[in-house]
Parts: C-alpha cells; sequence; structure tokens
C-alpha cells in the first residue's frame, strides 16, 4: 500500500491539475518543482482542460501486476491542448479502433483496486470525445 | 388533513443538472438465453452495464462535471455534495470526499454519502433545496448514482442497470427550472432489501408491488397534485421510479398521466433500471427538451420504502445552458452490446479463487 504516495497526488490524478510557469508561461503537467522549460523555481497552478489528442499508442496484453483483469487494454500518449504530453490507459473504446491524432478527452476512472479489503485508486484515464468543441 | 407540501422560504431551483450512463449494454435476451433457454418475458430491451473501471465514484465525478458545466458556476461555490446510492464502493469511507475532490469542490464543503435503495437521490436533492432555501447556501449538488446488483439468474438481473444524475440546486432566479414544491410518503413495508455481507438484495416477489411500488408512489403522486389544486394535464411531463416499463406505465395512468407525458422520461427500456439515478436520469431527458412553462411531475421510489413527488415548472434559462454537456440521448445513443460471458466478467461474477 502506497496511501501516503497515492494522496499527495490525487489532485493532479482525479483532475489534471497542473502548473503554469510565471518566468516562461510553459504550461506543465505533473506539477514539479522546478519548470521544465526555463528550469527557473515558480510555478502557480492550473487546471487543465482534459482535450486532447492521441501522440502515440500501443495495445497491453501482458499488464503488470494490479492491472492484468483489465487486459487487453489501449494505452497511449496523449498531448494535451495546452502542450504537456503524458502516458494514460484509454477507455470505452476498442484498442483496434485508436489511431494517431485521435481527438480524446479526460475522464476519472478507477485505476486499480487492492485486493477485497484495500483501497480504490482513482486517476484520470481518455476516451474518444464525446462533444465537438464549441467554437 | 394538514398540508403536507415542502416549500422552501427562499424560492429555488435547478440550476444545472448533468447525466451518465455507461457504453455498454447487455439485452435481456441475453440473460433469458443464459438461465431460462429464452423461453422467459423480457421486461426491457436491454441495460447499461458499467465498464471495468466505472463504479458509483466515476458515474458520479462525470454527471456532477456536466452538471457544473450546465450551471456556470465554480466548483468552489457548491456548499454540499451529497450522494445518494446503494452502491457506494466503500461501505465506509465516503464517494462524496473523493466527487468533491475530483470536482474541485473541497475542502469547503459539506459532504455526504445517502443510502434509501432508489430513492436515496430524490432524498439528496430534496435536502439540498432545504439547505439552499433556508439561505445557509446559494448552490447545494445532489447525485442519484449507481451499479445495481443482480443475483446471476433472478429477476433483477435482466434489470438491474447502471448511470447517474446530478442536479445543483440554487436560487429560483438564474434557474433553468423552478421547483414549486415537494411530498414525500415513507412507511416500513419490506419489499426488498440487502444484509451488509450479502453480495445481492433480496426482495418479496409479487410484494414489491402494489404495497410498495404503486401505493408509495401514487399516493405521493396524488397527494402533492392535491396539495398544489393541480390537475395532471396541467403537466406537460411527468417522472417516475423506473424498475422496468410496466410499473410506471401502470402507476402514471393510475394517476391520471397520458403516454405522451411519460414517454419521454421512460428510459428504462433502454438503460435498464439505474436505482437511485433512476427518475432523476428521466428528469435530465425530459428538461433536455422541455420549453419555458412547461411543468414536469417527478415521483421516486426507494424500497423499504418511500416515495418522493416534486414539482418543477421550466424557466426560459433553458435553452442557453443544456446544450453546455451531453445530453441523455447522447449516452444512451453511445452504446455497444456485450454478451452475458462479458457481462459476468465486467461485473466481476467470476471467481477464481
Amino acid at each position: 500500500m502506497h496511501i501516503a504516495r497515492n494522496w499527495r497526488v490525487k489532485k493532479q490524478r482525479y483532475s489534471l491539475h497542473g502548473e503554469i510557469c510565471h518566468h516562461c508561461g510553459a504550461k506543465v503537467f505533473p506539477p514539479r518543482d522546478i519548470c521544465p522549460e526555463c528550469a527557473k523555481p515558480a510555478y502557480d497552478p492550473l487546471q487543465l482542460s482534459g482535450q486532447g489528442e492521441v501522440y502515440s499508442h500501443t495495445t497491453v496484453y501482458d499488464a503488470p501486476a494490479g492491472f492484468q483483469h483489465q487486459a487487453p487494454y489501449a494505452l497511449a500518449l496523449v498531448r494535451l491542448e495546452e502542450g504537456p504530453m503524458l502516458t494514460a490507459q484509454l477507455t470505452d473504446v476498442d484498442p483496434k479502433e485508436v489511431h494517431i491524432g485521435m481527438p480524446v478527452e479526460m475522464v476519472t476512472r478507477k485505476l486499480s483496486v487492492e485486493g477485497d479489503e484495500g483501497l480504490i485508486q482513482y486517476g484520470y484515464k481518455f476516451r474518444p470525445r464525446m462533444m465537438a468543441r464549441a467554437a | 388533513m394538514k398540508n403536507m407540501l415542502l416549500q422552501p422560504s427562499r424560492p429555488v431551483g435547478i440550476t444545472g443538472y448533468g447525466v451518465y450512463i455507461p457504453r455498454y449494454r447487455l439485452p435481456a435476451q441475453e440473460v433469458s438465453d443464459a438461465w431460462t433457454g429464452g423461453s422467459a418475458g423480457l421486461p426491457i430491451l436491454e441495460k447499461a452495464v458499467p465498464g471495468l473501471d466505472e463504479d458509483t465514484t466515476t458515474i458520479s465525478i462525470e454527471a456532477a462535471r456536466n452538471a457544473l458545466l450546465r450551471a456556470g458556476i465554480a466548483p468552489t461555490d457548491l456548499r454540499a455534495i451529497w450522494i445518494g446510492s446503494e452502491s457506494h464502493p466503500y461501505a465506509v469511507k465516503p464517494t462524496s470526499t473523493i466527487v468533491a475532490e475530483a470536482l474541485g469542490a473541497a475542502p469547503m464543503v459539506q459532504a455526504g454519502d445517502w443510502e434509501f435503495a432508489c430513492k436515496a437521490g430524490t432524498e439528496a436533492i430534496i435536502a439540498a433545496v432545504g439547505l439552499v432555501g433556508s439561505e445557509m447556501a446559494d448552490y447545494a449538488l445532489g447525485i442519484g448514482a449507481d451499479t445495481a446488483q443482480g443475483r446471476p439468474g433472478d429477476a433483477l438481473e435482466y434489470t438491474a442497470g447502471a448511470g447517474g444524475a446530478a442536479i445543483i440546486i440554487g436560487p429560483a432566479h438564474g434557474a433553468l427550472a423552478r421547483f414549486e414544491g415537494s411530498l414525500s410518503y415513507v412507511t416500513d413495508t419490506p419489499d426488498f432489501w440487502r444484509r451488509p455481507r450479502a453480495e445481492y438484495p433480496s426482495h418479496g416477489m409479487r410484494f414489491t408491488g402494489d404495497p410498495a411500488y404503486f401505493h408509495h408512489i401514487v399516493t405521493a403522486g396524488q397527494m402533492l397534485l392535491e396539495a398544489m389544486d393541480r390537475r395532471p394535464d396541467e403537466y406537460r411531463y411527468v417522472v417516475l421510479h423506473q424498475p422496468n416499463v410496466k410499473f410506471p406505465t401502470r402507476a402514471a395512468k393510475q394517476l391520471g398521466f397520458k403516454p405522451e407525458q411519460w414517454e419521454t422520461g421512460l428510459l428504462v427500456g433502454r438503460i435498464g433500471n439505474t436505482y437511485s439515478a433512476a427518475s432523476l436520469v428521466g428528469l435530465t431527458a425530459v428538461l433536455d427538451v422541455a420549453e419555458p412553462g412547461d411543468r414536469i411531475l417527478v415521483v421516486s421510489f426507494g424500497s423499504g420504502a418511500g416515495s418522493d413527488a416534486i414539482s418543477l415548472e421550466v424557466t426560459e434559462h433553458i435553452h442557453d445552458r443544456r446544450l453546455l454537456a451531453p445530453a441523455t440521448e447522447d449516452y444512451i445513443a453511445r452504446r455497444t452490446a456485450i454478451d452475458y460471458a462479458t457481462y459476468l466478467r465486467y461485473r466481476g461474477k467470476l471467481r477464481m479463487k
């Protein structure tokens, strides 16, 4: 169990809570101490929109512990519209239908469950975008 | 008799609403084929089934995000998040704190989980009406959400579905539907229950009909109409708790309504019984198409047993705001049929040890 570790990152995991650097304007995810663009130690909280597209993807058949019951599932590099790229599971999609450039949106889902008595971990995944975006 | 109508001292209404229905559908024919050689009559066409990564928490989060989009308020404006369900993922540990955190509404907010079989959602919403109507708060969120359990082969396995609806209550000015009043009717009637360590609920078979569902729904509905001095034809829409197609159709007829009043909000044939969400998901489908001035009667039912009857009047704000989030029919159209074996896997009904 990693109660403290998961508890610390809940905001970023549940809702893509990121940062914006007030020196260079870079939008950052996940949050960190130093801006990856300008290396200065300054940032403000930023709620990311959750909209993005698939940059690259794969299908996981031989899943790590805690995820075996979900296999096969799609795993993707998702480029958020604000710029940051992250790795996430895709959900509500047949892995065969995933393609590079596919518009996706963030949803909060169950990531893993620690047996019958442990905690349930929730966090972001991405699914094919449901609504056309308003201009 | 004393007028038992509930009405807040400050006028309130629905500021935002949102829905979520999972993508997977289990045709009732699959259950009939697996357990009766296809001979059983089907109470619905098909039901919504949650994916492997979905539960009452994730359903509540998406429904609530949609409600916030339509309300156009900040998550920190919510002063209460109350979630009614009979399938909270933890026996002890609130669903509502996870949802509050995911929405960005924590930490200065009331949060709690409610349980009253299928009535917990409307109970939470009436509490929200009280909180806002007393001016203790400007906005409060009530949610009904469930991933209902059905014992394999049981009558409930055909219909026990999954879904959620989130309703933000706020001041009447700016609301997209005005709350006119509610009336609740509750008795100790043991038609359906589940003990703490039981995996599946038990029910009183035919006892779930007349003494339970029909008595509570029809009485609450009639008493509300009398207390408000209204006739059924003054309502454009009626939405009743919907465990199958037959029950709400018969109860609506008994109350004096016609098919054109109940058809829009009667979704159970296509998504199953979403338990704490059932009448509220029907309400969201009505709000998606209603016009200013339309009146809506909602009557929930929860086993054990009781009904909340709620009267609403749609306002001119409905047009601007309903397009800000996916419609209920959008979620129903997002459909992937699964077979019985896949259903058993998704619902964790296969024991490996």
